[in-house]
C-alpha cells in the first residue's frame, strides 16, 4: 500500500529495532497546539503518528482518552480539521507515515467517498476504525484499500487461531496487536505473554505487529520492543498532554515540550529493546 | 425514504449480517466479535430448542405472569367517543414492565454459554430492575450501568436494584446518561469479555441482539393477536406504543407487521419541542447514523458526534432507536410520530383518573397518541396499545411537575 509506510517500517527494520507509534488526539486542547505536538513527534524520535480523530462516545477508550477527545470537541475540532491537521504536517514531514484512528460515525457522516479522496490528498497513509470488525469491511476497509489507503486492524486476545486469518485478509501497512481485553489506558500485562501472541501473528503475515495499550514507560517500551515490529503510545502522551494544561484548560509553554521529552524516553526505550534483548 | 418496498413478508428479518435494509449489522471493537458470533450460534439453537422454549414458558406463565391481560378501557373509549381501546397489560408483569420478559430469555442464554457474570445498562431504572431480578433468581453477580444523573432522578429503582443484590455503577463519564451507561457497559464488556454476559435492555445493539430481543418481546404482539381475535373476532385497525429504543414496541408491532390492514404508530418523545435539541425524536428529526453497535437513526450534529436528547421519561431517553424500527420508518410500513412532554403528562393524568391505572411515562406518550387518533376514528374500529410498563417508577416525577410534595 502507501510507498510512505512500507519504508519506514522496512528502515527501521534494517536498523534493526522496533517502531515508535505515537497516538494523540487532534484539537487536544486547540488546533494549534495539537499541530504543534504533531510536528514535534518525529523530531523526539517517533516513527509513525496516529491521529485520533475525537468522537462523543469513543466506546473503546479509558478515561483519558475520552477526556480529550472531550476537549478537543469542545475546543472546534471537527473531521474535516483533523484532515487539515494531517496536510498542514505534510508540508513540514512528508516521509512520517500518518494514520488516522477513531470510530465510524464521524466518518460515515462525511461521506466515505469524499473522506477518502480528501485523507489521500492530504497524505494519510492508513486508518484504524475501532468499530468495524472484518464483517464489516464493504463500509470502509475495502473502498479504503482500492484508493490506496492502509487499513490497519487491530487483533486482540481474543482474536484465537481460527478467526486470525478473518482479521488479517483485508490488513494492510501493519497489525495492531492489542495486549489485553479491555479499553486504552489500562495496566499492561506480562511482556513474555505477549511475545508469545505476537509470534502467533507473524505465523500468519508478512506485515509489521505493532503492540499497544498499557505501554506507559521507556521500560515498557524496551519490554514490549523485544519481540513487536513497533511499541503503539496513547495514554501516556494524552496523560501528559493533560497535566499540562492551565486551570482552564488552555495549553501552556510545557504541553508541547512535556510531549517531547517522553517521546525522547520512549524512543530511548524502543532503541535498546534489541539491543538488550540480544544480550 | 419512505418507498415501500415489494415485499413478501415485512417479519423476515434481519438478513444473515444481521441488517435490516441498510440498518443494524455488527459495528463492535475486534475484542467482542468472537463473543458476539458465540452468542448468535446459542442463540440460533436455542431458537430452536424445545427444552430452551419450555423453560421460557414457564417462566413466563410462573414467574411473570403471562399472558398479561387484553382490556378493553370502556371508560377511556367513551370519553373519547371514537374507535374501541384496547390495553395489552405489560405493566401487570412482575417487575412492573414488558423488560422482564427480554430479561428471562437472555439469562437463559447467558447460563447456556456458561457465563458467570451480567452487566446491564439502565435509564429509568426498569431494565436495571429486571436485570437485577433475573439475576437473583438464577444466582448471577450482577453490575449495573446508570448515568449519574438517572442515579439522583430514579432513587427508588437504585435502591430496588441494590436490594435484589446487583451492584449500581453510577456513570459520569460524558454526560451521564443512558447512551454514557451503554458506553461504559460496552468498556466493562471489552475487559471481562471471558466470563461476562451484556444484557441490553432494547431492541438495539450489534445483532443479534435487535433480532433476539425482538423475538423475547414478540409474545407481546402474538398474546395480544390471539386475545384480541377471541374478543372481537378480528384484528386491530390500528397498533400504537411508544419507542425510546423501541424493545415493547417492537414487541407488540412484530406479529401484525404482515396484516396490510393494520396501521403501525410508533410514538417517539418530542420532549419540550422538535425545534431544539430537546427531544428524543430520533426519526422524526434524526438521521442515519453508526452507534452502539448498529446503523440507526441518531440524534447528531454536522460533524456526526452524538446529541443528548431529552425527555420527561428517562426510559425513552436515548438519542438512537433500534434499527429495525428506522427500517419500519423508512420502507413506511410503520410511521413515527412525536409527543411532547406536557401532552405525556396530561395523558398520564387522564388515565390514572378515568381507569385507575397509573401508567409508566413511557406508554403516557402513547396514551397521548391514542388520546388523538381514537376520536378521528368510527366506533366500529379497534385501537390496540402496549401499556408497556406501571407509573410508581414515575410518581415523583410527576410529583415535582405538579408541584405536589411528595
Amino acid at each position: 500500500m502507501t510507498a510512505r509506510m512500507d519504508k519506514r517500517f522496512a528502515d527501521i527494520a534494517a536498523e534493526g529495532r522496533p517502531a515508535l507509534v505515537t497516538y494523540f488526539m487532534a484539537g487536544d486542547p486547540d488546533y494549534a497546539s495539537s499541530l504543534e505536538i504533531m510536528k514535534a513527534l518525529p523530531k523526539a524520535g517517533s516513527d509513525v503518528i496516529e491521529l485520533g480523530m475525537p468522537f462523543s462516545d469513543p466506546m473503546a477508550d479509558g478515561p483519558a482518552i475520552q477526556l480529550a477527545g472531550q476537549r478537543a470537541l469542545a475546543g472546534g475540532q471537527t473531521l474535516a480539521k483533523t484532515i487539515q491537521m494531517a496536510r498542514d504536517f505534510r508540508r513540514h514531514d512528508d516521509a512520517t507515515p500518518i494514520v488516522l484512528m477513531g470510530y465510524y460515525n464521524p466518518i460515515y457522516i462525511y461521506g466515505v467517498d469524499r473522506f477518502l479522496d480528501e485523507a489521500l490528498e492530504a497524505g494519510i497513509d492508513g486508518l484504524i476504525v475501532v468499530d468495524l470488525p472484518p464483517e464489516m469491511d464493504d463500509e470502509l476497509c475495502i473502498p479504503a484499500l482500492a484508493k490506496g489507503i492502509n487499513f490497519i486492524r487491530l487483533a486482540t486476545p481474543t482474536t484465537d487461531e481460527k478467526r486470525l486469518p478473518t482479521v488479517l485478509k483485508n490488513t494492510s501497512g501493519f497489525v495492531y496487536y492489542v495486549s489485553m481485553n479491555g479499553i486504552t489506558g489500562s495496566a499492561l500485562p506480562d511482556p513474555s505473554l505477549i511475545g508469545g501472541a505476537v509470534g502467533r501473528i507473524k505465523a500468519h503475515t508478512t506485515l509489521p505487529v505493532c503492540v499497544g495499550f498499557g505501554v506507559k514507560t521507556a521500560e515498557h517500551a524496551r519490554a514490549i520492543g523485544a519481540s513487536a515490529d513497533g511499541v503503539v503510545v496513547g495514554t501516556a502522551i494524552v496523560n501528559q498532554i493533560a497535566s499540562s494544561l492551565t486551570a482552564d484548560g488552555k495549553a501552556s509553554a510545557a504541553t508541547v515540550a512535556g510531549v517531547e521529552t517522553l517521546v525522547m524516553s520512549l524512543a530511548s526505550g524502543v532503541r535498546a529493546s534489541r539491543l538488550a534483548a540480544a544480550e | 425514504m419512505n418507498q415501500s418496498p415489494n415485499l413478501n413478508s415485512y417479519r423476515e428479518g434481519p438478513d444473515e449480517d444481521g441488517r435490516f435494509g441498510i440498518f443494524g449489522g455488527r459495528f463492535v471493537a475486534e475484542t467482542l466479535m468472537p463473543l458476539i458470533l458465540e452468542l448468535q450460534d446459542e442463540w440460533d439453537k436455542a431458537k430452536t430448542d424445545p427444552a430452551f422454549q419450555a423453560e421460557l414458558k414457564d417462566l413466563g406463565a410462573h414467574y411473570i405472569g403471562r399472558p398479561s391481560p387484553l382490556y378493553y378501557a370502556e371508560r377511556l373509549t367513551q370519553h373519547l367517543g371514537g374507535a374501541k381501546i384496547y390495553f395489552k397489560r405489560e405493566e401487570l408483569n412482575h417487575t412492573g414492565s414488558h423488560k422482564i420478559n427480554n430479561c428471562i430469555g437472555q439469562i437463559l442464554l447467558a447460563k447456556r454459554m456458561g457465563k458467570t457474570r451480567i452487566i446491564a445498562e439502565t435509564g429509568a431504572g426498569q431494565h436495571g430492575v429486571a436485570s437485577a431480578t433475573v439475576a437473583a433468581r438464577f444466582g448471577f453477580p450482577c453490575v449495573v450501568y446508570m448515568g449519574a444523573t438517572d442515579v439522583e432522578r430514579q432513587a427508588p429503582n437504585v435502591f430496588r436494584m441494590k436490594l435484589l443484590g446487583a451492584e449500581v455503577k453510577p456513570v459520569t463519564a460524558g454526560s451521564g446518561t443512558l447512551k454514557d451507561a451503554m458506553n461504559e457497559a460496552l468498556r466493562d464488556w471489552v475487559t471481562n469479555v471471558d466470563d461476562t454476559y451484556y444484557l441490553i435492555g432494547t431492541a438495539a445493539g450489534p445483532h443479534p441482539y435487535p433480532e433476539m430481543v425482538r423475538d423475547f418481546q414478540a409474545v407481546i404482539g402474538a398474546e395480544a393477536r390471539e386475545q384480541l381475535l377471541a374478543a372481537e373476532g378480528r384484528l386491530p385497525d390500528m397498533v400504537i406504543a411508544a419507542v425510546g429504543g423501541g424493545s415493547n414496541a417492537i414487541g407488540i408491532f412484530h406479529p401484525f407487521l404482515d396484516d396490510k390492514n393494520v396501521q403501525i404508530v410508533g410514538v417517539e418523545a418530542g420532549g419540550k419541542g422538535l425545534d431544539g435539541d430537546l427531544h428524543c425524536a430520533s426519526l422524526t428529526a434524526g438521521s442515519p447514523g453508526v452507534l452502539h453497535g448498529n446503523r440507526t437513526y441518531l440524534l447528531q450534529d454536522a460533524d456526526g458526534q452524538i446529541k443528548e436528547g431529552h425527555s420527561i421519561s428517562a426510559g425513552l431517553d436515548y438519542p438512537g432507536i433500534g434499527p429495525e424500527h428506522a427500517w419500519l420508518h423508512q420502507i413506511g410500513r410503520a410511521e413515527y410520530v412525536p409527543i411532547m412532554d406536557d401532552e405525556a403528562l396530561e395523558a398520564f393524568q387522564l388515565l390514572t383518573k378515568l381507569e385507575g391505572i397509573i401508567p409508566a411515562l413511557e406508554p403516557s406518550h402513547a396514551i397521548a397518541e391514542v388520546i388523538k387518533r381514537a376520536p378521528k376514528m368510527g366506533k366500529d374500529q379497534i385501537i390496540l396499545m402496549n401499556l408497556s410498563g406501571r407509573g410508581d417508577k414515575d410518581i415523583f416525577t410527576v410529583g415535582k411537575i405538579l408541584g405536589m410534595e411528595l
